[in-house]
């Protein structure tokens, strides 16, 4: 085998390999999949000179840690965490070498979820559907890391920039989420519309891949039944029987039966994918661009 | 016809039936080859097409209003056989639901010009339509925690085959050895949106074959 590797040493809670995603085959029930903190997972990518769809490590809350086999430049963004090598503190948010046989340790996200490693070359197991990205809903792509588990890495494509520390936003202290309405507001009573914008839901921490799922007052419908199943997009804020919205993230059902309430701007996704269980969370509507 | 708009680049367009919404997307799919529709994602459903990824929804909300829907049927899709036995474990009960006998469930079903519907629950997972409403049936009352790969299943309208074992609470009819996703073949999906479909009958297997692990129903 190659040398150009990772040995994971600790996986983690649970830690995926993520790029762009597989966009384009949603009518046959496939998800988009890719980074939940898109701009986060390109930063790491700029960091160590790939292109924007390397593959990138993404961990949840406690970090993993990697022994590559032989000397890599890595960088880790997304979540703020200790970064060490061998044990000795190097940066977060800035290129990193990592000596051939080394302990690569991210450790806990001191705030935020998810810290996204990239490696000069990228994670290079094999693409299903033009995408590395795992896929917690339908189970494409390679299986979240295990203790013990061999990632092959490509080969590095060009200079890294020349970086000391990389400005990055802050994980939310409170996550203020910008909606359009719709398609399904029709769907409730004038009253859970005004709860739904009124009110501050907190982030619960049955949150995932698939969506981030709050806690808070229940939107009550304002008819009986149930909707055929429909298009679902990246974004959309589904409310199940429970009445607790429910904000789709990449790995979201490509098909649904519950009313979409309204629709999360693009923009603020990576946000709600930094937003730690017990936040608050605020939806606020904005006008159709 | 409603176009509702969906964040700030999609379209959901609404329609009054299966049928409709089987034109609509035929003619999306006809736009899109013919280069006249730009858009990432074409997901048609029950009563509904999603169109993700547009410039200008609003644009196209106006223009398919001024268009309409296209009452030429949909261009005929290839013909896929899947070999099926009929030795499902809810046989019997569809049987009673559908008041006739274990042998008449599978030549009604096999007799059936089928047709895909939309695809969803999981790559490769297809809602075929075909069958008339009065077999339409319910979903069980107690889901199985593992519906083996290749279980030919009904629920409400449809009929489905499972790509993978999964969990479900749709009735259980047949088994085939078809492979409905194979992500290393192209194409990975073995059904798409608009593929007919015929299920072909297969004397029933041994008794091993019908060993499926279930967990009680809540009823009689």
């Amino acid at each position: 085998m190659t040398d150009r590797a990772l040995f994971v040493v600790r996986a983690g809670a649970l830690t995926t390999v993520q790029d762009l995603g597989r966009p384009g085959h949603a009518h046959l029930g496939v998800p988009r999949s890719g980074a939940l903190d898109g701009p986060a997972a390109a930063l790491a990518n700029r960091l160590v000179g790939n292109r924007p769809g390397a593959a990138v490590l993404e961990t949840t809350l406690n970090g993993c840690a990697v022994r590559p086999r032989s000397t890599v430049t890595v960088a880790v963004a997304g979540a703020p965490c200790p970064v060490t090598v061998d044990g000795h503190a190097v940066a977060w948010g800035a290129p990193v070498r990592v000596p051939g046989g080394a302990l690569l340790e991210v450790g806990a996200a001191v705030s935020g979820v998810r810290a996204y490693v990239g490696v000069c070359g990228g994670v290079a197991v094999e693409p299903v559907l033009g995408s590395r990205s795992t896929d917690l809903l339908s189970g494409l792509g390679p299986p979240p890391l295990t203790d013990g588990t061999v990632l092959p890495l490509g080969n590095p494509e060009g200079p890294h920039p020349r970086v000391d520390v990389a400005p990055q936003p802050a994980p939310p202290a409170e996550l203020v989420l910008r909606v359009t309405p719709g398609p399904r507001d029709d769907w409730f009573t004038p009253q859970a519309l005004r709860t739904f914008t009124a009110r501050t839901y907190r982030v619960s921490s049955a949150s995932n891949r698939i969506g981030l799922r709050t806690e808070g007052p229940a939107l009550e419908r304002a008819r009986p039944g149930e909707l055929p199943s429909e298009g679902m997009v990246l974004g959309a804020v589904q409310v199940p029987p429970d009445g607790r919205p429910v904000v789709f993230f990449a790995d979201h059902p490509t098909t649904g039966g519950y009313p979409v309430i309204a629709v999360v701007r693009d923009r603020d996704l990576a946000a709600a994918a930094q937003a730690a269980p017990g936040t608050p969370v605020r939806f606020v509507e904005v006008r159709r661009r | 016809m409603r176009a509702l708009p969906v964040g700030d680049g999609a379209l959901l367009v609404e329609v009054a039936s299966d049928e409709e919404a089987q034109a609509l997307h035929a003619e999306l799919l006809r736009r899109r080859a013919e280069g006249l529709l730009a858009v990432r994602e074409i997901v048609p459903a029950a009563r509904t097409v999603l169109l993700d990824g547009l410039a200008d929804p609003a644009r196209l909300a106006a223009e398919l209003g001024a268009s309409g829907i296209p009452d030429v049927p949909p261009r005929a899709g290839h013909v896929v056989d899947i070999p099926v036995r009929y030795d499902g474990p809810d046989l019997a009960d569809v049987a009673a639901h559908w008041g006739v006998a274990e042998e008449e469930v599978a030549r009604i079903h096999a007799g059936t010009a089928f047709r895909v519907a939309f695809c969803g629950f999981a790559p490769g997972f297809g809602y075929l339509t075909g069958l008339p409403p009065r077999y339409d049936v319910p979903r069980r009352a107690t889901p199985r925690t593992a519906v083996p790969a290749g279980s030919v299943a009904l629920a409400g309208a449809y009929t489905g085959v499972y790509p993978r074992s999964s969990p479900g609470g749709w009735q259980l009819i047949g088994t085939t050895d078809a492979v409905l996703w194979d992500h290393t073949r192209v194409p990975a999906a073995l059904l798409s949106p608009g593929t007919r479909v015929r299920f072909v009958p297969l004397p029933p297997a041994g008794p091993a074959a019908a060993d499926v692990p279930t967990i009680p129903a809540g009823r009689p």
